[in-house]
């Protein structure tokens, strides 16, 4: 009986105050070991099966990636000066220029198996700089968000668990949506979509920004189901996630540049400081 | 409970514990046996003095650390199972081998049951039949895990 109302207790604490985050982080660390110890053998799994490759396979390989890294550099020239061009265009618009984000590569510990939630832990954590709720991605799309820190792991929230919910918007028109997860793992659902909305099978999904939380213009889901009801208040809207959510191996993290807003330009403010300094001085005088 | 070589119950359950969270292919993965509720029980029902639904909880505790499941769900789920376990330990002993494989998947439902109960009520979650392919596994299994255990309890003497 004390040990169900125990439960009980901390399931009420848990859920509804959040009141263990600090403590989940010490209880994180303390285990940590055991997944890294859990994770072992897959590890040496993958280890012997890359060194057990012939070398046929290697030199294919080395080529493949050759061939990838010129196509990669040629596009990183055109990046360039495009990003040149859109850093002057800024500073005439007077809105504030892009500035290149810190990165660092994770890669995932174990994959977490509780079917009722999607997460997973990755082998970074306070120690390496990682705060709550940064943003993670793949090479081809937005993965999800750090949910609990550990100092040496953390625990990621896919962006398919029911829990959670990314702004998005329509790469091709700039319509806003909301992407909520849906606990299967290749299905993003979204809802209050008006009928009038212009949004069509294949679209693909990016990051808004809004909300603060992920930084703009990532790929997240594509659509592949609009299905316009009108006996339905609203239309019904699925997506799939860019991301292989089921194939991940290594990760990226985040770390956005401080928040901007549109009207807090460099020459304006600028000018309220000159000006505030000759106020001051003439105070002095 | 560390008495007699008991620090040996300590072992399996750390041994049950990561094979909870050892990474699994996909297709593999629904079907992943109730490790810790299989060795929890057989303690339960060797040495009912030495393993209490106390230590219960606070493995479903450890579980629901390790998963990141809300705090308590896992421990209260395996409680409550341990809980059936060890108040009928003396029937259950006397059972054949499939018969008590049969009470563990029973045991096993219920315990996929309740986490779902407490999910569904707490977050929503739509229910979906390979929650409950663990229960199979976790029959097919007992007969091998109860006869391992079993050795390691004689070989070790743990009283």
């Amino acid at each position: 009986m004390l040990v169900l109302f125990c439960s009980a207790l901390f399931i009420f604490f848990d859920h509804k105050m959040a009141s263990f985050d600090t403590a989940r982080g010490y209880l994180q660390s303390l285990v940590s070991p055991l997944q890294y110890m859990a994770n072992t053998p897959k590890q040496l799994l993958t280890w012997a099966s890359e060194n057990i490759t012939t070398r046929k396979h290697l030199i294919e390989e080395n080529q493949q990636y050759k061939i990838n890294e010129l196509k990669l550099t040629q596009k990183l020239l055109e990046l360039d000066i495009v990003k040149a061009e859109n850093n002057r265009l800024r500073s005439l618009l007077a809105s504030p220029l892009r500035v290149t984000t810190k990165k660092m590569v994770a890669e995932i510990l174990s994959v977490n198996n509780d079917p009722y939630s999607h997460q997973i832990v990755i082998n970074r954590g306070a120690n390496d700089g990682v705060y709550e709720g940064q943003p993670v991605l793949d090479e081809k799309g937005i993965v999800g968000q750090v949910l609990h820190l550990g100092t040496t792991t953390s625990r990621v929230l896919l962006i398919t668990d029911l829990t959670n919910a990314i702004p998005v918007r329509i790469k091709r028109n700039g319509i806003r949506l909301i992407a909520t997860g849906s606990g299967n793992i290749d299905r993003l659902t979204h809802n209050f979509v008006p009928h009038s909305t212009d949004i069509r099978q294949g679209d693909l999904l990016v990051t808004s920004g809004l909300g603060g939380k992920f930084p703009e213009g990532y790929p997240v889901a594509r659509v592949t189901l609009v299905d316009q009801d009108e006996s339905r208040p609203f239309a019904h809207v699925v997506s799939k996630p860019v991301a292989e959510i089921d194939r991940l191996r290594y990760l990226l993290l985040l770390w956005p540049e401080k928040k901007t807003t549109i009207f807090a330009s460099k020459p304006k403010t600028k000018k309220h400081t000159v000006k505030k300094v000759t106020l001051k001085n003439k105070g002095n005088h | 409970m560390l008495a007699n070589n008991g620090i040996m119950i300590l072992f399996t359950l750390l041994l049950a514990l990561m094979l909870t969270i050892m990474p699994m292919p996909i297709s593999v993965d629904a079907f992943r046996p109730d490790w810790v509720l299989i060795v929890m029980c057989y303690w339960s029902i060797a040495l009912p003095t030495k393993v209490n639904i106390f230590t219960a909880w606070v493995l479903g505790f450890i579980i629901d650390v390790l998963l990141g499941s809300i705090l308590g769900v896992h421990a209260g789920a395996m409680a409550i199972c341990v809980y059936i376990a060890a108040v009928n330990f003396q029937k259950i002993r006397n059972f054949s081998l499939w018969q008590q494989a049969l009470i563990i998947s029973i045991l096993s439902a219920l315990y996929h049951l309740i986490t779902f109960w407490l999910e569904h009520f707490l977050i929503n979650v739509p229910f979906q039949i390979s929650y409950l392919y663990p229960v199979m596994s976790s029959l097919i299994i007992w007969p091998w895990a109860f006869l391992l255990l079993r050795k390691v309890r004689r070989h070790f003497l743990i009283k």
